[in-house]
C-alpha cells in the first residue's frame, strides 16, 4: 500500500486510473446492458417473417405499401391477421387483377410455402385471426351437417342462396358460389369477412358452428341428393324460367312446325 | 329497276295457239295458280298401311294407359325418402323420378298417338276458305247510323246536357267499386306492426339482445366491427323464457322482432340520430324490409349498404338505414340500445317506427 501511495505521483498514475476506470465500466455494462437486442434473431418464425417481407415487397407493397400501411390503391393491413393473407392469396384474389367493384377468384400462383411467409409477415404487423389449423375447421359430431344447415340458412343464406350457388349484391358486387371452396378458405372468410363479406368472430359464431356450417357446405356441395333430378344451377326461378322459355316453349314450337308440315304423300301408280 | 329481266323468267303468257287450250287465257302474269292437286298418301291407298297405322296409334294409347297405371303403381309403391343413383342426373328422389317419367309418358303418348292418327288416317284433302270483306255492304250500314242519328235525337243526349254530363259522372265513378273491393284482400294491420316484444322493454325492466346463434345474451365487445349478427328478444315479463323457436307463435314473433346487429366505427355514422340510438358504434336495425315485409340481411360490410333480395331495396345503414334505391318507401326501423351494468346489450323501449311493409295507417 506503501508502494502504491509512493508512486501516486508518477507521470503514468493517470493513465493507469484511467485504465481501471474504464476495464470497470466496460465489465458492469458486459454484465447489466440487454444482450438480446445486440444479438441478430435466427428463430424459425423470424426468418419466416422476414422472407414474407421480401415477397411482400414484390406482390404486394405496390398498393398496400412496403410496411403494409396501405395506399390509396389498398387497405392498410395492420392487424387484419395471418388468415386473412391465407384466404385472399390462397384463393388468388390477391394480387389482383384489376381494381372493381369486387375482385374473383382466379388462379393462384402462390405456393403455401410462400403463402405462410407472407401471412407471417402480416400478422407481425398487429394482433388478428390466426390461419386455422385442420381440427378447427373439421367438425367431428354426427349431427354437425344438420346444425350447420340451419346456421346457414340464418346466417348466410341470404348472400349466397339457400345451396351455397352464390347471388347479385349491389352495384357490380356478388355473393361467390360455395361448391368448390376449399373448407379452410371457407372457415377463414367467416373469421376475417373478406372483402364487401360481414366477419363472425368467434365472439357472436363460436368455432364449433364454423365447423358444423364448413360441413354443412361440403356436404351440400359435394353429396346432397337432388330430389328433382335437375338443379339447374339450384339458382332458383331465374334459370328455371330460362330453361322453360328456351328449351320447353321451343321443343313444343318445333313439334309444332313438325305437325304443321306436309304430310308425306303417296304418288298414285 | 333494270331492264335486263330476260322474258323468259317471266310466267309464260298463253297465247289462243297453244295446243293445251284447256287453260283460260288471262294476260294477268300473276293470276291464282289455285290449289295443287290432292295427292293421296300411303294410307289412302293402301289398306295394309292404313290398318298398321291404326295400330301404331292404338299402340300409344295403350301405351299411355300402361303409365297411367305406373304412376299410380309407383305413388303407392315407391318409399318417399328413397334416393337412387341415375346416371346423368345425379342422386334423385326415386319417387319423383317414377312419377314424372310415367306422367310424361302417358301425356306424350295420348299428343303423339293423336298427332300420328291426324297425319296418317284423318283426311288431309285441303279445302279453300274464301275470304269475304269485313265491312257491312253500303246499304246496312247507311241504315245502322240512320238508326243511330235518330236514336241520338230521341233521347236528347246533345240537347240536355245536364243529363249528359250525369251520366258521365256516373260511368267515371263506377270502377271505384272495384277498388273499394281490394279492401277485402284481408284486414287491415291496424296497430299489429307498431307493437313488437321489443316495446315492453322499459328503462325499468330492459330486455337483452340474444344471439340468434349461440342463443346467449350479447354484449357490446361481442360485436366487431365489419360483423354481421342476429339477434332476437331475450326473456321478459311475457315471456320469461326469451323467445324460442319450440314457441307455438315464434314465426310470428320473429317475424316482427329479428334484428341485425352490426358495429360502424362511429365517425363513420352519418346520422345523428341513428348514432344516438346505438352503442359506440353498435347499431340494431330491423331484419325486415319496410317494403313488403321481405327478411334482409344481405349486408355489405364496407359500403354499409343493406339489401333486400326480393325487389332490391337497398338501405344505408351508416345513415339511418336512408332507402338508397328501391321500392322502399321508409328506413328501416332502429332499436335504442345500451348496456346494463354486466355490459350485456339491452333494450330500453321499442322500435323507433313500425316495423315492415307500409300501410295506411302507418304511424311513422
Amino acid at each position: 500500500m506503501k508502494k502504491l501511495s509512493a508512486r501516486r505521483r508518477h507521470p503514468l498514475a493517470a493513465l493507469v486510473v484511467l485504465l481501471f476506470a474504464l476495464v470497470a465500466i466496460g465489465g458492469l455494462y458486459a454484465a447489466f446492458a440487454p444482450a438480446e437486442a445486440a444479438q441478430a434473431d435466427s428463430s424459425a418464425q423470424s426468418l419466416k417473417i422476414d422472407e414474407g417481407k421480401k415477397l411482400f415487397a414484390v406482390g404486394c407493397s405496390s398498393c398496400h405499401g412496403l410496411n403494409g400501411e396501405g395506399s390509396s390503391d389498398g387497405p392498410s393491413l395492420v392487424g387484419v391477421g395471418s388468415a386473412a393473407v391465407d384466404f385472399q392469396v390462397g384463393t388468388g384474389r390477391m394480387p389482383a387483377q384489376q381494381p372493381g367493384a369486387q375482385v374473383p377468384r382466379k388462379k393462384n400462383i402462390y405456393s403455401q410455402n410462400d403463402i405462410d411467409k407472407l401471412a407471417a409477415f402480416v400478422a407481425s404487423l398487429g394482433p388478428g385471426p390466426v390461419t386455422p389449423t385442420k381440427d378447427q375447421y373439421t367438425a367431428t359430431e354426427t349431427d354437425a351437417i344438420s346444425k350447420g344447415g340451419q346456421l346457414f340458412r340464418t346466417n348466410c343464406g341470404q348472400c349466397h342462396n339457400f345451396e351455397g350457388a352464390g347471388g347479385a349484391l349491389t352495384q357490380g358486387k356478388f355473393a361467390p358460389s360455395l361448391e368448390n371452396v376449399d373448407e379452410k378458405h371457407i372457415y377463414e372468410a367467416m373469421q376475417t369477412g373478406p372483402q364487401n363479406m360481414p366477419s363472425f368472430p368467434d365472439s357472436t359464431m363460436p368455432e364449433k358452428q364454423k365447423q358444423e356450417i364448413v360441413a354443412f357446405v361440403r356436404y351440400q356441395a359435394n353429396e346432397a341428393p337432388n330430389p328433382g333430378g335437375l338443379s339447374l344451377g339450384s339458382l332458383g326461378p331465374v334459370t328455371e324460367g330460362l330453361f322453360g322459355w328456351i328449351f320447353g316453349l321451343g321443343a313444343l314450337i318445333a313439334i309444332a312446325i313438325w305437325v304443321a308440315a306436309h304430310t308425306t304423300k303417296a304418288k298414285k301408280s | 329497276m333494270s331492264h335486263d329481266m330476260s322474258d323468259d323468267k317471266l310466267p309464260q303468257a298463253h297465247d289462243a295457239s297453244d295446243a293445251h287450250g284447256d287453260v283460260a287465257v288471262t294476260d294477268n302474269p300473276f293470276a291464282d295458280p289455285g290449289l295443287p292437286a290432292h295427292q293421296p298418301r300411303r294410307t289412302d291407298i293402301d289398306e295394309r298401311a292404313a290398318k298398321r297405322a291404326e295400330r301404331q296409334v292404338s299402340l300409344m294409347f295403350l301405351v299411355s294407359m300402361l303409365a297411367t297405371v305406373g304412376f299410380i303403381a309407383s305413388y303407392v309403391a315407391i318409399d318417399p325418402d328413397k334416393i337412387v343413383y341415375i346416371f346423368p342426373l345425379g342422386h334423385i328422389s326415386a319417387l319423383n323420378f317414377a312419377l314424372g317419367m310415367t306422367l310424361g309418358v302417358a301425356l306424350f303418348c295420348i299428343g303423339a298417338g293423336a298427332v300420328h292418327w291426324a297425319r296418317t288416317l284423318m283426311s288431309d284433302v285441303e279445302l279453300p276458305a274464301e275470304r269475304h270483306p269485313i265491312e257491312a255492304d253500303d246499304e246496312v250500314r247507311a241504315d245502322v247510323i240512320e238508326q243511330f242519328k235518330t236514336g241520338a235525337a230521341e233521347s236528347g243526349f246533345g240537347r240536355r246536357k245536364m243529363i249528359r254530363n250525369t251520366l258521365i259522372g256516373s260511368m267515371a265513378l263506377v270502377p271505384l267499386s272495384g277498388v273499394v273491393l281490394l279492401r277485402d284482400l284481408g284486414p287491415l294491420p291496424e296497430k299489429k306492426l307498431d307493437v313488437t316484444a321489443w316495446n315492453e322493454a322499459t328503462p325499468a325492466a330492459p330486455i337483452r339482445l340474444v344471439n340468434m346463434n349461440t342463443d346467449e345474451p350479447l354484449k357490446a365487445e361481442d360485436v366487431a366491427v365489419g360483423s354481421l349478427t342476429f339477434a332476437k328478444p331475450g326473456p321478459s315479463a311475457s315471456r320469461p323464457a326469451g323467445l324460442q323457436e319450440s314457441d307455438e307463435d315464434f314465426q310470428q314473433a320473429i317475424a316482427k322482432d329479428a334484428l341485425m346487429l352490426i358495429r360502424i366505427q362511429p365517425d363513420d355514422i352519418k346520422d345523428a340520430n341513428s348514432k344516438a340510438l346505438g352503442f359506440e358504434g353498435v347499431l340494431a336495425y330491423s331484419k325486415i324490409c319496410t317494403h313488403v315485409g321481405c327478411p334482409i340481411s344481405l349486408y355489405e360490410q364496407q359500403t354499409h349498404h343493406a339489401l333486400c333480395p326480393c325487389h332490391q331495396s337497398t338501405f344505408d345503414l351508416s345513415d339511418g338505414a336512408r332507402v338508397i334505391f328501391g321500392p322502399a318507401g321508409h328506413p328501416l326501423p332502429q332499436l335504442k340500445i345500451t348496456t346494463d351494468a354486466s355490459g350485456y346489450l339491452i333494450a330500453t323501449q321499442g322500435f323507433n317506427a313500425p316495423v315492415g311493409p307500409s300501410f295506411w295507417e302507418r304511424s311513422a
